[in-house]
């Protein structure tokens, strides 16, 4: 079955949506370059997979470095810097969606340590197959902490991974499984252990034999001494889980679900490819419902990093930290094993917490009304909304441009014939257009 | 958040705020930080925020998921209507860390006192005398409680807990949250007592006046709200001031012009901004040029978000808004491991003033005749003080009843620092918190005990309620 590929123009415009929905939006000029190599070339581009260059000034607070490791809220930071700096901006993207497919949160785990190796993995193995990823997921010690994988030996299997591997990662709830699956499935699964060191944590994560459940199981209706590399098996074989993985990795990209025929083609794509994750990708970025379809609203990480990045700035403050929490999304910490909401984004108290953040970033930028010469800044409201909107390089709906456009006029209007208002008012009025831009429907969307 | 608490707290008294916070921040299921210890109640209630019209302010509604925002309004407005104002009120001030009991009042007539706290002791006369025991004094700062007990208007339990103490701030303030020795219980005891008294749509009725919702009064059934501060909510911009500054607001209200785009996801974001504004506005009657709540106080609260929140909660009983139940976290931070005394000072004296100035505007407003404050802490400390100037945790504590309708001025007895310490060295509870509950369920709410608390049955019932 052929997949609809998108034939539309494919310009500046285009490319920008694919660097938002793959990525964290562009830099300065990247839609740019990535317009010119065509749909097809472009999306090749992005998922090249290779050593990351990270572009710009490492981040910088109060002089000192991030401790990523330690320091509460800098893991936060270190990831928001990589989505800034990147230039695998899919495979950064990816590992979001991984973070939040696989959700793990440090409230339980309490190791950013083992946190930040979870998301090295997703990073490096995040376009490859999805049962390798399912492996590794299965014997990582951030996951192995979160899921109680520790507590699960022969005799007492903890059925809690088991469970949540087959209704949140591969197969759906109420997808054929039943609880003696789970229960099964627990058993297979048993032989993880670590050990713990006083002022350190966990260490040495290892499969035990003899913390395994050997004996037969009966999984799926199949019958067999299963151990966890086959259980994983087990799910990706089961048929719920093409539909499952193609669906559910669609839904990050596009927010409208695919017709039949498309799903139908996913799912063949996905299980002729061997399970492979880059190629159901490549399909879904290049469908026309990604370019032609409604937008989507940008994940809180999203809007900011992307903030950053369109503005070439580096990590310079521990109020991201706050802030995303404001927003709803502090990384590491998902609100529970099903990740967060995407639906939910934006509501009242969120839209605040974004304008703060818009807020903040732009501080810098700003100018300073009593200290700005004239003639730096213009004098005609058009102008002064054409420079806030280049500012940002956003292309805005003409229901928001005349919105901005009476702003200016109005503010302006009480200029007249008042030398200092003449002085102060225009980089005042530009400080708020960059603001109210940056707070717009279309840049809180893509 | 790393850094917001002072040294001389223990890690898992941190820790266990955090996570409560997170309760708040997430509004959604919370694991447990490590095996055994008690996810808070309400963890896991949905909520959602909206904007109450007749109250002007931002709600955040738990346990409502079948409601629309209209309904609950209405609902509210109904059940003023219909006389769910004008009923009586409990409002929950908890002072968190584990207060230390022998501090507030302090047994300066027990021959032991002196003798268990080498360095810490007061002196006679450093406060004034507790009229219902003359071994104990108040502790200097509590002055203004002094007065009030002096007056008739507090009831002190002096020795308050329950019968094999738990020394972890997590778990003890989970079993005085519940109404229950119970580590699983998932609704607060303020709760259950508003699944019984309260309707199904005047979310009102149990407010939270604190960023999360406090775990007292997570229901089973019936939604409760917490209730932000107006002034939290501003939109400003930097480096833009004047007539720019004044014009923003209404520049950020026309960027919901997209609310009519044919893009469904464009538009619904042009909708939320246009809320963000609406809400802005409607919190801005309440918000003057200060950036303060003026909501017109007829006594003199301290300049603390204690003071703040409580002067807010006299203004909305006055105006009849429909509240059964209301909590709030107490100012200070009694964890105190290590010198004690200037923190302990702090607290004591801001929650005496805010207690003082409620009591008096609520006199004032004349609706103290149906309002009792109930102050409490999740445990006491030990009897002997530690080498670094500071108490650990220990069992009993000291609570407090207020309000014009109380019947007693002491209920329970300071048992003595001989007889009255546990084997851990700690004091022994001489009235059972769950006692105190089942009073106030009866006596105050008519509702009978054993419909909220579980242990009822069990419990005595002082008279607490004149």
């Amino acid at each position: 079955m052929p997949l609809p590929v998108y034939s539309g123009p494919f310009g500046p415009p285009q490319a920008e949506r694919l660097l938002w929905r793959a990525g964290f939006g562009p830099r300065p000029g990247e839609e740019r370059a990535l317009a010119a190599r065509g749909l097809e070339g472009a999306v090749g581009r992005l998922l090249t997979t290779g050593p990351d260059n990270l572009v710009g000034k490492p981040p910088q607070i109060d002089g000192h470095r991030l401790f990523p490791l330690d320091k509460f809220g800098h893991d936060h930071l270190w990831w928001l810097d990589r989505m800034v700096r990147t230039s695998r901006p899919l495979t950064e993207r990816m590992t979001l969606v991984w973070h939040d497919w696989f959700a793990t949160s440090n409230e339980t785990v309490g190791s950013q340590r083992l946190m930040i190796r979870q998301n090295n993995m997703f990073r490096r193995a995040g376009l490859g197959s999805f049962p390798g990823l399912v492996t590794r997921v299965t014997e990582n010690p951030a996951m192995l902490l979160y899921l109680n994988g520790l507590e699960s030996e022969k005799g007492a299997p903890n059925e809690n991974y088991g469970r949540e591997m087959m209704e949140l990662f591969t197969l759906g709830h109420g997808s054929g499984s039943t609880e003696r699956d789970v229960r099964e499935q627990a058993r297979a699964l048993t032989g993880f252990t670590a050990t713990y060191r006083n002022g350190y944590g966990w260490i040495k994560f290892r499969f035990d034999r003899n913390r395994h459940d050997d004996a037969m199981k009966v999984i799926f209706g199949k019958a067999g001494p299963f151990n966890w590399k086959q259980a994983v098996q087990l799910a990706i074989e089961h048929p719920a889980h093409r539909t499952f993985f193609t669906r559910k990795l669609w839904s990050y990209f596009i927010p409208e679900p695919a017709d039949d025929e498309t799903q139908a083609a996913l799912e063949e794509l996905y299980v002729q490819s061997g399970y492979s994750t880059r190629q159901v990708l490549a399909a879904i970025l290049k469908h026309p419902l990604l370019y032609d379809g409604p937008r989507m609203v940008k994940p809180p990480a999203v809007y900011l990093a992307g903030m950053l990045r369109t503005l070439g700035d580096r990590i310079s403050t521990e109020d991201w930290i706050w802030l995303s929490i404001q927003a709803g999304q502090l990384l590491f910490y998902p609100p529970n094993v099903s990740g967060w909401n995407d639906d939910r984004w934006l509501d009242t108290s969120t839209f605040h917490a974004r304008w703060q953040m818009a807020e903040r970033v732009l501080r810098k930028h700003s100018y300073q009304p009593d200290h700005t010469k004239r003639g730096t800044v213009p004098m005609d409201p058009d102008k002064l909304v054409d420079r806030a909107v280049s500012f940002w390089g956003v292309r805005l709906s003409d229901a928001t441009r005349r919105s901005l456009l009476a702003y200016a006029r109005k503010a302006m209007a009480t200029t007249t014939a008042d030398d200092d208002r003449q002085k102060k008012f225009p980089p005042m009025i530009l400080n708020a257009l960059r603001h109210l831009v940056a707070a717009s429907p279309e840049m809180q969307t893509a | 958040m790393s850094g917001a608490f002072a040294r001389h707290h223990c890690d898992e008294f941190s820790r266990s705020t955090l996570l409560r916070r997170a309760v708040a921040e997430a509004g959604q299921g919370l694991p447990a930080i490590e095996p055994g210890m008690p996810a808070p109640a309400g963890t896991g209630l949905d909520r959602r925020r909206f904007l109450s019209r007749t109250l002007g302010a931002a709600l955040t509604v738990y346990g409502a998921s079948a409601l629309g925002p209209r309904i609950l309004d209405e609902g509210i407005a109904r059940a003023a209507a219909t006389g769910g104002a004008g009923r009586r009120v409990l409002v929950s001030v908890f002072a968190p860390g584990g207060w230390d009991a022998l501090s507030l009042l302090y047994p300066i007539g027990d021959p032991r006192y002196r003798k268990l706290r080498s360095t810490l002791a007061f002196k006679p006369g450093d406060g004034p005398v507790f009229s219902s025991d003359r071994r104990l004094h108040w502790h200097p700062s509590l002055a203004p409680l002094a007065r009030l007990h002096a007056r008739g208007r507090l009831t002190v339990f002096p020795a308050i807990g329950y019968s094999h103490p738990d020394q972890s701030h997590f778990t003890s303030r989970h079993f005085w949250e519940v109404g229950a020795l119970d580590p699983q219980s998932g609704t607060g005891w303020l709760g259950r007592l508003l699944d019984v008294v309260g309707d199904n749509e005047n979310a009102m009725q149990g407010l939270s006046l604190d960023g999360a919702l406090l775990p007292s009064l997570a229901t089973a059934r019936v939604p409760v709200a917490t209730l932000s501060s107006p002034a939290d909510y501003g939109f400003d911009s930097h480096n833009v001031w004047d007539v720019p500054g004044e014009l923003l607001e209404e520049a950020i209200g026309s960027l919901g012009a997209a609310s009519a785009d044919p893009d469904p996801v464009l538009a619904l974001a042009g909708k939320t901004i246009e809320q963000s504004h609406a809400l802005h506005r409607q919190l801005g009657r309440f918000v003057g040029k200060d950036g303060q709540v003026h909501i017109n106080p007829k006594a003199k609260y301290p300049e603390t978000d204690f003071g703040r929140r409580l002067s807010g909660l006299a203004a909305l009983l006055d105006a009849n808004f429909p509240i059964r139940a209301a909590a709030l976290t107490g100012p200070g931070s009694y964890d105190t491991h290590a010198d004690q005394q200037g923190p302990l000072q702090d607290g004591a004296t801001q929650i005496a003033e805010g207690l003082a100035a409620f009591q008096a505007d609520l006199e004032r407003r004349g609706v103290a005749g149906r309002v009792l404050t109930l102050v409490w802490s999740e445990f006491g400390r030990r009897a002997q003080q530690n080498e670094s100037n500071g108490t650990d945790h220990g069992a009993a504590g000291v609570a407090f009843l207020m309000g014009t309708k109380v019947r007693q001025h002491m209920v329970g007895e300071f048992p003595g620092l001989t007889k009255g310490l546990d084997g851990d060295g700690n004091l022994k509870a001489t009235v059972d918190f769950r006692s105190v509950y089942a009073s106030l369920a009866e006596q105050w709410f008519d509702v009978d005990a054993a419909r909220v608390l579980p242990d009822a049955r069990s419990m005595p019932r002082p008279r607490l309620v004149a």
